[in-house]
């Protein structure tokens, strides 16, 4: 509220009439009200929303939304909106008392007066970063990555050097680690570990019957190299990548392709691909010189955001989210850092400004979505041998149909409509279906390129969406006299009877003179500042001089020597994929609110190996599984309990909940129904009715659920189509990510809606019928059974009292089930085979 | 504060304490400490899984304790049902003047189109004369009993942002929805079934999944789907050939094999394990129990509308809704989808107000009857509204007008729980474009439903990616007008 009544207030202004007064005095009427009233927000400490009114150059230049000055004009000053709280802005000072009448009156009349700043009235110069600013660049994350002495901790010289900066900070407590886990459990941990599978009895065999010192190695070495390790470890990275077969917004189209990139996450793990190349290649591969198909591909990993074809949406602002998802994605993967909040405003706790993320998003503002061919081995051959026939067929089609001279018709009336919105309510519909229904491609664009210069794919993009949404234009009746319909299904026929060249999803930088603006609060339509494309002021600049910096240039930045951030996190993801649980606990938080880390040398060194040795995830995850740290039991220790609740010191190993993908994985090992075809398409496993049709797009867009058949409904949980907006149950229950943003950790939550997946869906109760007929294939008598299932499903013999439980158990079954001539004896071994598959120790990775 | 439980509770947690005791031997004292925090006994042990959804104090004593919220997908016609505009009379069938539609965002029409007046009559209704549309006879009898708010309005205007924008207060995908969040604040009161249930009718939303997400907060926390369909939950039933003896035997083999490993291993997430089995086991148990109309009586199936085949799913959902918080489900998300009436409007709200008016009048004097509307928050509406111009997708077919959508000004109801009887909140101008008295946002909504809970909206955080998250973001006020 005004302290001043508004009869008083018209009298000061009256008595501060400017023409009635002297020239308003700087340094004696105007620092004073800005040294007291502004510069704690707005000066050498900080600047919010880039604002310094301690100098004369930081008032004259403004803020994020632009100057604040105008010299000769108050009353397009916004310096005076603010004070005075005009045109609904938020009043300054916010929280204290609002600026007197009289202040408000110097300060106009000095803005009117050219706004003078001598530079005798200059503060003591003062450095632009403030003392919090050099608190936070202290911060440990933001220091250069050093290379720790290893400390002896009294272990033999070449042991492990993890194990001795782990046995280093147990020494000091005197607590000593826990011994090896039994032989059985390391194998079975070491496999799910590192290629997601359980091993099957002869595999376990194999390594329990080898006798040689390093069999263990052995093992580790031959898991590094099986195709299978990519697909455990592709997982994790399409967490973050937000991985999704379908748009996610709305009608939620499936994406037919996305499982390209999925393929190309695989084969690049498999390859030790380093992570450095591996950074570059899926951030700007299409900026690669003469880059590859498969390095295109690579992008795939900034299309995975989800798209909107909600008929009205502006498309710009889904361009606008779609970008700063990007930005948000990159920070979080690479740099571990939130950069979420300094969309709309300047970090609250960590360094970072909204200028910065402008900055960063200025890198992903102009970039073009692209589909691109991108033929697996194999297929360009018999590709090229029928392409001829093939468009001779359609060519066909289309003319018995009509479609050419219809179609530039209709082109000239959508481009008519597009310059005449709300003259014809039925085009302007059309019009905006072009905008947002068009698939793999862009139909505005294509629409606006003479029909002589479209390519041959824009030339199919724009005739598909024409035959399919004619109707938008013409109404129901009229398009039932084209029988386009039809048509349309007799090409989708031709084109499934010809070999097609698969697709990929990809960005390509578009050339664009616009520059980036800031965005004041963070809204698409709220043009501040313009900034260029730079890395966060806080980290080590990008050192390119003299042009506009790329995608390219950033992710180079990002795997620099001089960025302490992106080998920091990626060694500590990897940790948390082996122990559950961070070096650094808050996987996506590097700043200043995260955990610091729990052995900061052992991260570092960790970090520096991983770098100088070639960024090799594969030697990284070798290191990390062959220390004894990793090979320790993971029973818990009663003594540690109150000490250590959560295992940071890891004085043991951790009991892990296994991943949704891992559990159905495992189930189908076991029973051996598993079909291993590695990468490709997505695939559906059986969902009972019901789910996808809570979805809007199963109603009317074709968005179904259609059961996989034959073997392939036994691939692994790693290839289940993800339709975002209705996805498959098991997946749910068991928390796999929800692929809307990348998501960095996985919850291991424990519900009863997971008891009741596992006792009751039919996929699960199939593979416990499955393992029954394996066992009693697999051996005549009764011991003999119950020993392979328990090897099949928890890598071990049972123990006596397990052994006599289960008789027990068995007989009533079998009692039970008896009818007939049926023994009851197959019941009676799947009953047995699903309590297995239920048991904690199964679900767990020990 | 112990929280009161119902004897059936009090039970189970004693044949809990004396199973573990019987079957566990030495370990049966660590685990059943474990096992009574999470039943919101004592300070939860240290351990990784201590019931989530154990019950929790609310900030304050709340006035509900349960929330059923009828959410009417698609955006209902407001100045159709709730807002009578007599003025569109006026203007029917002419553009209104640019300075009047400058401002208003719009998906598929163009601000060039023209008014189109309601086709449908207002009358009042009850002791307080609320005025309704002639669709909602019903709901009108029900008048005296509801809040009606004239005034919400919304940032979003597409379906799928609007209803992030609804459930989760962000228009972008990835963020907790309300009855997450209020299972995370309040934990559940049921021991036999979920505490957050989602029951749907009609055609699929647009948000699909997203509106009973429980985005970036753990899924024990998301809602549970009670299907109309197969299994009421997902996997309820025991497979073929497994009969209730059978599973019973399975559950109590599963049971003393993770009784074993946990002496084995010490590791206190396996008793969650036996929880979680016990748990499950309950719900088979209890849910044939729930769907089984066969003790209401023929008056509560006629008065929903079962016999009816135009009401009979919603009408069956809203008896189940009741049924449900009866049994201490905390939220019941009751969804009937489409409202988006972009087209044929004239023919298509109506039939949209036979299948819901009925049942949903017939749920507010069900819960008012047994007592419970007073702890039951009720809520009716949709992401946003409609606009007063019309959309003409075929120009050559009178009967295809309908409106587009409209996020500046739309209607809502509450009733019960704290909640005013027989009030009306807020208005809009003339033509129905602004909120011109008391502007509720959507925060303020949700603010509002939290208070009416107990919980400060504020205060109701969870730590994510280095910030804490709300469910009001950093908006929202509590209606204190509409607060009994």
């Amino acid at each position: 509220m005004r302290v001043l009544s508004p009869l008083l207030a018209g009298l000061y202004l009256l008595a501060w009439r400017p023409d009635l007064m002297a020239a308003v005095d700087f340094q004696k009427q105007v620092q004073p009200i800005l040294r007291a009233r502004c510069q704690a927000c707005h000066g050498a400490a900080q600047q919010i929303s880039g604002l310094r009114l301690d100098t004369k150059q930081g008032a004259l230049a403004g803020g994020y939304s632009g100057p604040v000055i105008v010299p000769g004009d108050s009353a397009k000053s916004k310096l005076i909106d603010r004070v005075t709280g005009a045109k609904g802005v938020m009043l300054m000072p916010p929280g204290g008392k609002p600026l007197s009448a009289e202040e408000i009156a110097i300060l106009r009349q000095w803005i009117d007066e050219g706004a003078s700043w001598p530079e005798s009235a200059a503060d003591a110069s003062q450095p632009a970063k403030s003392l919090a600013q050099t608190l936070v660049s202290k911060h440990w994350a933001f220091q250069p990555v050093a290379n720790p002495r290893i400390p002896s901790a009294g272990l033999p010289p070449l042991s492990n050097p993890i194990d001795a900066f782990v046995r280093q900070k147990l020494n000091s407590l005197g607590i000593s680690p826990s011994p090896e886990a039994p032989r059985h459990t390391l194998a079975r941990r070491v496999y799910l570990d590192l290629v997601g599978l359980p091993p099957t009895p002869s595999q376990l065999e194999e390594f329990l019957s080898d006798a040689r010192p390093d069999a263990y190695e052995r093992l580790v070495d031959k898991l590094l190299a099986s195709p299978h390790f990519g697909e455990r470890w592709a997982r994790p990275w399409l967490d973050r990548a937000r991985y999704a077969d379908s748009d996610g917004y709305e009608k939620d189209w499936i994406r037919p392709y996305a499982w390209r990139y999925r393929h190309w996450v695989i084969n690049a793990l498999n390859r030790d691909l380093p992570f450095d190349q591996f950074t570059i290649e899926q951030l700007a591969g299409d900026l690669l010189p003469q880059a590859t198909v498969e390095q295109r591909v690579a992008t795939g990993f900034h299309r995975q955001t989800m798209t909107n074809r909600e008929g009205g949406i502006d498309n710009k602002q889904f361009r606008f989210e779609t970008a700063v998802d990007r930005v948000n994605t990159t920070a979080a993967t690479w740099l571990g850092l939130t950069m979420a909040c300094t969309q709309c405003h300047d970090h609250k706790y960590d360094p970072f400004t909204q200028k910065d993320f402008y900055q960063l998003f200025a890198f992903f503002e102009h970039v073009e979505e692209v589909d691109i061919d991108a033929p697996l081995p194999g297929e360009l051959e018999p590709y090229f041998a029928k392409r001829d026939e093939y468009r001779a067929e359609r060519n066909r089609l289309l003319a018995e149909y009509k479609v050419h001279e219809q179609q530039v018709a209709w082109e000239k009336e959508m481009l008519r409509a597009a310059a005449n919105p709300g003259e014809r309510t039925d085009w302007d519909l059309a019009w905006d279906c072009l905008l947002k229904l068009t698939e793999f491609g862009d139909g505005e664009k294509i629409i606006r390129i003479p029909w002589d210069k479209r390519t041959q794919r824009e030339h199919d993009i724009l005739t598909n969406h024409f035959i399919r949404n004619y109707h938008f234009a013409v109404g129901p009746k009229k398009y039932a006299e084209t029988k386009f319909k039809e048509l349309d299904q007799k090409l989708t026929e031709l084109a499934a009877k010809y070999p097609q060249l698969t697709q990929a999803m990809t960005l390509q930088e578009e050339p664009s003179e616009q520059p980036t603006y800031l965005r004041v609060r963070g809204d698409y339509r709220s043009l501040g500042i313009p900034v260029q494309p730079a890395t966060p002021a806080i980290l080590p600049p990008l050192g390119v001089k003299g042009r506009r910096p790329n995608r390219l240039d950033l992710a180079r930045w990002l795997v620099s020597k001089e960025n302490p951030l992106t080998a920091r996190v990626t060694v500590n993801w990897v940790w948390a994929e082996l122990f559950g649980r961070g070096l650094v606990k808050t996987l996506d938080d590097f700043g200043v609110r995260g955990d610091p880390p729990s052995h900061p040398d052992l991260l570092d060194h960790l970090a520096y190996t991983f770098r100088e040795d070639g960024w090799s995830l594969k030697r990284l995850i070798r290191r990390i599984v062959t220390s004894a740290t990793y090979k320790q039991s993971s029973v818990v220790r009663p003594e540690l309990k109150e000490r250590d609740p959560e295992n940071a010191l890891l004085a043991r190993q951790n009991r892990l909940r296994l991943p949704a993908e891992l559990l159905r994985d495992s189930a189908l090992v076991a029973s051996g129904l598993i079909t291993h075809e590695i990468g490709g398409k997505s695939f559906m496993p059986p969902q009972p009715p019901g789910v996808t049709e809570l979805g809007y797009g199963a109603k009317g867009w074709g968005v179904g659920w259609k059961e996989s058949a034959g073997a392939q409904k036994y691939r692994r949980g790693l290839y289940i189509h993800f339709q975002r907006t209705t996805p498959y149950p098991m997946l749910m229950n068991f928390d796999a990510p929800k692929a809307a943003v990348a998501q960095c950790k996985r919850e291991r939550s424990n519900t009863p809606l997971q008891a009741l997946n596992l006792l009751n869906d039919p996929v699960f109760f199939e593979a416990a019928q499955a393992l029954a007929r394996e066992v009693m294939t697999g051996s005549e008598d009764w011991n003999g059974r119950l020993n392979q299932a328990f090897f099949r499903v928890l890598s071990r013999p049972p123990s006596a009292s397990e052994r006599l439980h289960f008789e027990k158990f068995y007989a009533r079954q079998k009692q039970q089930h008896q009818q007939g001539g049926d023994s009851g004896e197959v019941a009676a071994w799947t009953v047995l085979a699903s309590v297995l598959l239920n048991v904690d120790e199964f679900v767990t990775r020990e | 504060m112990p929280s009161p439980l119902r004897p059936e509770q009090l039970l189970a947690i004693h044949s809990r304490r004396a199973f573990l005791r019987d079957c566990a031997g030495g370990i049966g004292a660590m685990a059943l400490a474990h096992l009574l925090a999470r039943d919101g006994y004592s300070a939860p042990v240290a351990s990784p899984s201590a019931n989530p959804l154990a019950p929790k104090p609310p900030h304050f004593t709340p006035k509900a304790k349960n929330v059923i919220f009828l959410f009417m997908e698609g955006a209902p016609s407001q100045m159709d049902l709730f807002d009578e505009k007599p003025e569109l009379r006026k203007w029917h069938g002419k553009p209104l003047p640019a300075s009047l539609t400058k401002d208003l965002k719009l998906a598929f029409i163009k601000p060039t189109a023209t008014v189109l007046a309601s086709p449908f009559r207002f009358r009042r209704y009850g002791q307080c004369g609320m005025e309704l549309s002639e669709l909602l006879p019903n709901l009108g009898s029900c008048a005296d009993e509801i809040t009606l708010i004239r005034s919400m309005y919304s940032e979003a205007f597409n379906h799928h942002p609007g209803q992030l924008f609804l459930f989760t207060g962000s228009m972008v995908a990835g963020r907790p929805t309300m009855g997450a969040w209020i299972q995370y604040g309040l934990g559940s009161e049921s021991q036999n079934l979920p505490g957050f249930v989602v029951l749907a009718s009609g055609v699929g939303t647009s948000a699909g999944s997203d509106n009973w997400s429980s985005g970036f907060l753990p899924s024990s926390y998301a809602g549970t789907v009670f299907r109309s369909q197969g299994d009421p939950i997902l996997y309820l039933s025991n497979p073929a050939g497994v009969n209730q003896q059978t599973q019973r035997e399975r559950l109590d083999l599963i049971r003393q094999m993770n009784l074993e490993h946990l002496e084995r291993t010490g590791d206190l997430e396996i008793a969650s394990r036996i929880h979680s089995y016990e748990l499950a086991y309950r719900m088979q148990m209890s849910a044939p129990e729930l769907i089984d109309f066969s003790q209401e009586s023929p008056q509560t199936l006629e008065a929903y509308g079962l016999n009816n085949e135009k009401t009979r799913a919603f009408g069956a959902n809203c008896l189940l809704a009741r049924r449900l918080v009866e049994r201490g489900v905390r939220f019941v998300l009751l969804m009937h989808a489409s409202w988006d009436h972009h087209s044929g409007l004239a023919k298509g709200l109506p039939r949209m107000c036979e299948a819901t008016d009925q049942p949903a009048a017939a749920l507010l004097k069900d819960l008012k009857q047994r007592g419970l509307l007073q702890e039951t928050l009720v809520i009716w509406g949709g992401e946003f509204g409609r606009t007063p111009l019309s959309e003409i997708r075929r120009p050559d077919d009178p009967d295809s007008i309908g409106r587009d959508h409209h996020p500046n000004g739309y209607s809502m109801w509450m009733a019960g729980g704290g909640i005013k009887a027989g009030f009306t909140i807020g208005k809009t101008d003339e033509l129905a474009l602004q909120v011109v008295e008391d502007r509720i946002h959507v925060h303020d909504l949700q603010a509002t439903i939290l208070h009416c809970l107990g919980m400060d909206h504020t205060k109701l955080t969870y730590r994510h990616m280095g910030r804490d998250f709300r469910l009001t973001d950093i908006h929202g006020e509590v209606v204190q007008k509409i607060l009994a």
